[in-house]
């Protein structure tokens, strides 16, 4: 058995992030285990612009983005391991793991820091009637074909969701020669950013069908089209709207879900409304030295975001690690409200020193309307929003001398109101 | 002439509506703040993009590498360019920042690398 | 010239093809699709039925009470696997619990091992999940569960292994009898046997009538079924049946032997035989009829959703034997559930009227009804798993990360005998791409190794042979 400091799960943006964060507090002795053949993760194929505005102060394709952390990391005597798949990490954080070198390798950690990201939402889930013609798939599987293997998934193309996958695909799709006839939403309003919007559909005359949805494929072998139907408030196909539309290709953009399998086998509490597990401030699980980060935490709309919790997350293994962790510690949990779907952290250590800062999404658009942040009854802070979407993280700051004040019994909510 | 378009200045996302006549803007309306304005004149008048995609590498890990604008280019260019990108085959090994083509359709704007492949 | 054509690569054809391979016969396995297990077999409920349902007296209760006995041991030397799990017919009403007394004594009458009935607190102590509405039901302990397409993979590598040819996409088109022989006209070119056993499946009846026997009428009756998350693949350890209608068996509950919780089918009699689209309507049925026995099943923990097509005769009976207008016609028509509990007997049977028709006919030496255990990374010790990697190292590189795949096991599900040559063959063969991703991460990885193993590019690689292309040109 291997014997490691910390040993860090994925290297994309969240592990490289967590890892490096974690050696510059001091840990010695890191690796990072990454089941793609390269480091990167998803930013590997998410060629198009936009990321590091936050965080780089640059805009920046994703290959950019993550080779900045890959230089980073090679500047370290970080390990890697690629093409290696992690197959269970145990309770007393044993981590097993495969790969075609090694074979089978077991490695005690000292802290673990889950980083395996999110996967796309299948088409089964989905229960779109119709047959099983090939050219469906989701809209990161196209992404790969295309911008990584170089190879046309599609000619006539249907995109079913209007995540920022599925208009990014529309527009990556349309500049290689594509037709991308429609793109359909099923909510009354756009999980994507207005920019993408814009930029990939209007840009290109590509219609966007809010409350309209896809309820059948048609085609033996290949699709050859799809029936469109429009949805009532209840989200239920409205008899009468169907529409068929003759395509060869229905991509599918209709969420992400944080890969858990291991935490899940790890029996680390996981939160059924973000699907990822159940973190203090230090995004530490509630098997303690066990720390997740990035989207198998929370979905993040922003690369950027997911470098800064995973920071924190590095830190609070450093900490751990290093035996800096020792200060009494007592957690109250946050809770969403009102309009607020999840909180991360879901609870936090009032003996904490710092700020902490609240993660959440809200559960649909509202114009001008308040986010209220209330500790023990009292409203701390209560910022006016001129518009609140589910597609953007909002965050709000719980001041060190305010969490001073509170006790085992307070509480924090943060809400929506008037 | 009215214009109707999307702000994307900031994430709320306004819609503009921009009265143009004689070639000439004479009210914007709708955007809540000065960027908006800034934004709808810009893309009455001359709007630009950035764009991406790949071109084939000779000898690399994979057939492909992507590539970007190295600033925005004109809005109408977009399918002209994307014609040339089409048009290059590079040699790995690749760095990001290579130029693949320079002052592309003669928009003063370089298509450069944005991956590297150290090749096979 | 063949001795022998079996037309039709289901679980029928498969085994037996696998059946006769133990003589000295020169026989081939002729499939119009890319692969075995492509109809009827693809797509069904999994059940070795105890035999109770067939009318006393007929092939069908024959075949199916000695297929459910055969079939723990077919599957033991398929390294198939298996379950007795025991099935369970509910009944919601008086008149139903009586229904359940003729079931019970057709059972005894058929000679079903063991079935007895049971009052509603015995059958929710077996079985807490069922509907307290339940007022007893008929417990079969006999009846399993069996992976349909895993049965027919098997016995179609088995009978490859002895000596029988498979040829794939190789549909026949017309049938042209001369004094010696059929000869075959097919999508693969000219083929000659002296005998041709029909297992054609929906379309046994479109073949016998090319070989001149128009007494075989088969309507494909559809049915739909949704495939649930093993996270909710225990809510029954027994297959629940509602009482029978006219239509079939009902909508049924059952666990699979890979954990997960299948819910279905549907029966809805079509025109289209190659109509495998589920639709709205009918995945709506299921979802209502479904939660009458148990009514904790939620669709939503749908993996995904599919269709089967079952070949119905209008008897209700299997149509197994020399053909009336064409003595070297042996059909095996009509064979639609308890089809595949009955596989292991009609292999048998036809077996004996080979024997009959050919008189005395040699046993191979070699021959060997078994096949070996593919490898099943997820099911081996880290011990194993080390020792495995050691010896071939393609088995260290996971492909599917959902069901734990490797890279070792889907090129050994191509280089198999009979193996896949497609993404659909690949996902039955090894489980790659059937987990909770539905093959959003390993789909592209596995269209990779296919086109390697088999020479070709990528986009030569089809879901499921034909048109199913998964990708078009080069982008540049």
């Amino acid at each position: 058995m291997l014997n490691y400091d910390l040993v860090v799960v994925g290297g994309g943006p969240a592990g490289m992030a967590a890892a490096l964060k974690a050696r510059e507090c001091g840990v010695e002795k890191i690796i990072v285990l990454e089941r793609a053949e390269t480091l990167g993760g998803i930013l590997e194929q998410c060629i198009h612009t936009g990321f590091g505005l936050h965080y780089f102060g640059e805009e920046l394709s994703g290959p950019e983005y993550a080779a900045k952390f890959i230089d980073m990391l090679k500047d370290t005597d970080i390990e890697v391991k690629v093409n290696t798949m992690v197959l269970s990490v145990s309770d007393d954080k044993v981590v097993t793991a495969v790969n075609t070198v090694d074979g089978l390798i077991q490695i005690k950690a000292t802290a673990v820091i889950l980083a395996m990201g999110c996967r796309e939402r299948p088409r089964g889930a989905l229960q779109i009637a119709g047959t099983r013609a090939s050219g469906i798939m989701t809209a990161g599987t196209a992404q790969k074909y295309v911008n990584i293997d170089g190879y046309m998934p599609g000619k006539k193309v249907v995109i079913l969701g209007s995540g920022d996958i599925g208009l990014i695909m529309a527009r990556r799709m349309t500049l290689e020669g594509a037709e991308v006839k429609v793109v359909c939403e099923l909510m009354p309003f756009s999980g994507g950013l207005t920019r993408n919007i814009v930029q990939c559909l209007d840009d290109f005359g590509i219609p966007l069908k809010l409350s309209t949805t896809v309820i059948e494929t048609h085609g033996k072998e290949r699709l050859e089209g799809v029936t469109i139907a429009k949805v009532d408030d209840r989200l239920q196909p409205i008899p009468g709207s169907e529409e068929y539309i003759e395509c060869d290709t229905l991509m599918l953009s209709v969420g992400l879900i944080p890969e858990n399998e291991l935490t899940k086998q790890a029996g680390i509490a996981l939160d059924n409304i973000t699907n990822g597990a159940v973190v203090n401030e230090m995004r530490e699980t509630d098997h303690e030295g066990i720390f997740a980060c990035g989207n198998v935490l929370q979905v993040h709309d922003l690369v950027d975001y997911v470098t800064l919790e995973s920071q924190i997350a590095g830190e609070g293994a450093a900490r751990y690690i290093l035996g800096k962790d020792t200060e009494e510690k007592v957690y109250i949990n946050t809770t969403p409200e009102n309009g607020v779907r999840y909180i991360v952290p879901q609870k936090v250590n009032i003996k904490s020193k710092e700020d902490i800062k609240l993660y959440f999404r809200v559960g649909a658009i509202y114009m001008n309307k308040k986010l209220t942040v209330e500790v023990d009854g009292k409203v701390i802070s209560s910022k006016k929003k001129v518009k609140l979407a589910p597609g953007e993280m909002e965050n709000v700051v719980i001041p060190a001398d305010i969490l001073a004040t509170l006790n085992e019994n307070s509480t924090i909510k943060v809400r929506v109101e008037e | 002439m009215k214009r109707d378009m999307t702000c994307v200045a900031c994430p709320l996302g306004c819609q503009i509506t921009v009265e143009i006549e004689n070639d000439e803007v004479v009210a914007v309306t709708g955007n809540t703040c000065k960027r908006g304005d800034a934004y709808a004149r810009t893309e009455v008048t001359n709007p630009v993009r950035s764009i991406h995609s790949t071109v084939k590498v000779n000898g690399g890990y994979y057939p492909v590498v992507p590539c970007k604008t190295s600033g925005p280019i004109p809005k109408g260019a977009i399918f002209d360019v994307m014609k040339e990108i089409n048009k290059v085959t590079v040699d790995a090994p690749v760095k990001i920042g290579d130029v693949f083509i320079e002052n592309v359709c003669g928009t003063g704007v370089d298509i450069v690398a944005t991956n590297n492949d150290e090749g096979k | 010239m063949y001795d022998i054509a079996i037309v039709g690569a289901g679980v029928t054809g498969a085994m037996t093809a696998r059946e006769l391979s133990r003589y000295n016969l020169r026989i081939a396995l002729l499939e119009k699709c890319n692969d075995v297990a492509m109809g009827a077999t693809k797509a069904n409920s999994g059940i070795v039925h105890a035999g109770f349902d067939a009318a006393e007296g007929s092939l069908m209760a024959k075949m199916n009470v000695e297929g459910c006995a055969l079939m723990p041991e077919t599957c033991e030397k398929l390294h198939v696997p298996y379950v007795n799990n025991g099935s369970l017919v509910v009944a919601f009403s008086d008149d139903e619990m009586k229904h359940l007394e003729v079931l019970l004594e057709r059972g005894k009458a058929n000679g079903v091992p063991e079935i007895s009935i049971l009052s509603k607190e015995e059958l929710l102590e077996k079985e807490p999940n069922l509907s307290p509405d339940s007022f007893g039901a008929l417990y079969a302990p006999t009846a399993g569960i069996v992976c349909p397409y895993e049965l027919t993979i098997a016995a179609a590598e088995c009978a490859v292994l002895n000596g029988v040819e498979f040829i794939r996409n190789c549909e026949v088109q017309a049938v042209e009898t001369t004094d010696e022989c059929f000869v075959l006209d097919t999508t693969q070119g000219k083929i000659e046997a002296k005998y041709v056993i029909n297992a054609a499946g929906v379309f046994s009846d479109d073949l016998a009538r090319m070989a001149g026997d128009d007494t075989i009428s088969i309507t494909a009756r559809k049915g739909e079924y949704f495939l649930l998350d093993r996270a909710v693949g225990n809510t029954v350890s027994h297959t629940i049946f509602q009482c029978p209608s006219k239509m079939g068996k009902g909508i049924l509950v059952s666990p699979t032997v890979d954990g997960n919780l299948l819910v279905g089918p549907t029966a809805e009699d079509i025109d289209d035989k190659t109509n495998v689209a589920t639709s709205n309507s009918g995945l709506n049925d299921v979802r209502k009829y479904a939660v009458k026995s148990v009514p904790s099943v939620n669709t939503r923990n749908a993996i995904t959703s599919f269709t089967g097509l079952r070949a119905h005769a209008a008897a209700h009976e299997f149509l197994i034997g020399v053909s009336e207008k064409n003595s070297r016609l042996i059909n095996a028509a009509g064979i639609e559930s308890p089809g595949l509990s009955s596989a292991p007997a009609i292999a048998k049977y036809i077996g004996e009227i080979v024997k009959s028709v050919f008189g005395e006919i040699e046993v191979k030496a070699d021959y060997d009804d078994t096949r070996e255990a593919p490898v099943r990374f997820r099911h081996m010790t880290d011990e194993e798993r080390a020792e495995l990697i050691k010896k071939n190292s393609a088995y260290g590189r996971i492909i599917c990360r959902c069901e734990t795949i490797t890279e070792g096991e889907i090129i050994d599900a191509i280089k198999a005998p009979a193996g896949a040559r497609d993404v659909d063959g690949v996902k039955r063969r090894t489980r790659a791409g059937m987990g909770r991703c539905q093959g959003g991460f390993c789909g592209s990885k596995v269209v990779e190794i296919l086109a390697r193993e088999l020479g070709c590019e990528i986009n030569e690689i089809t879901k499921f042979g034909g048109n199913s292309n998964i990708l078009f040109e080069k982008t540049k």
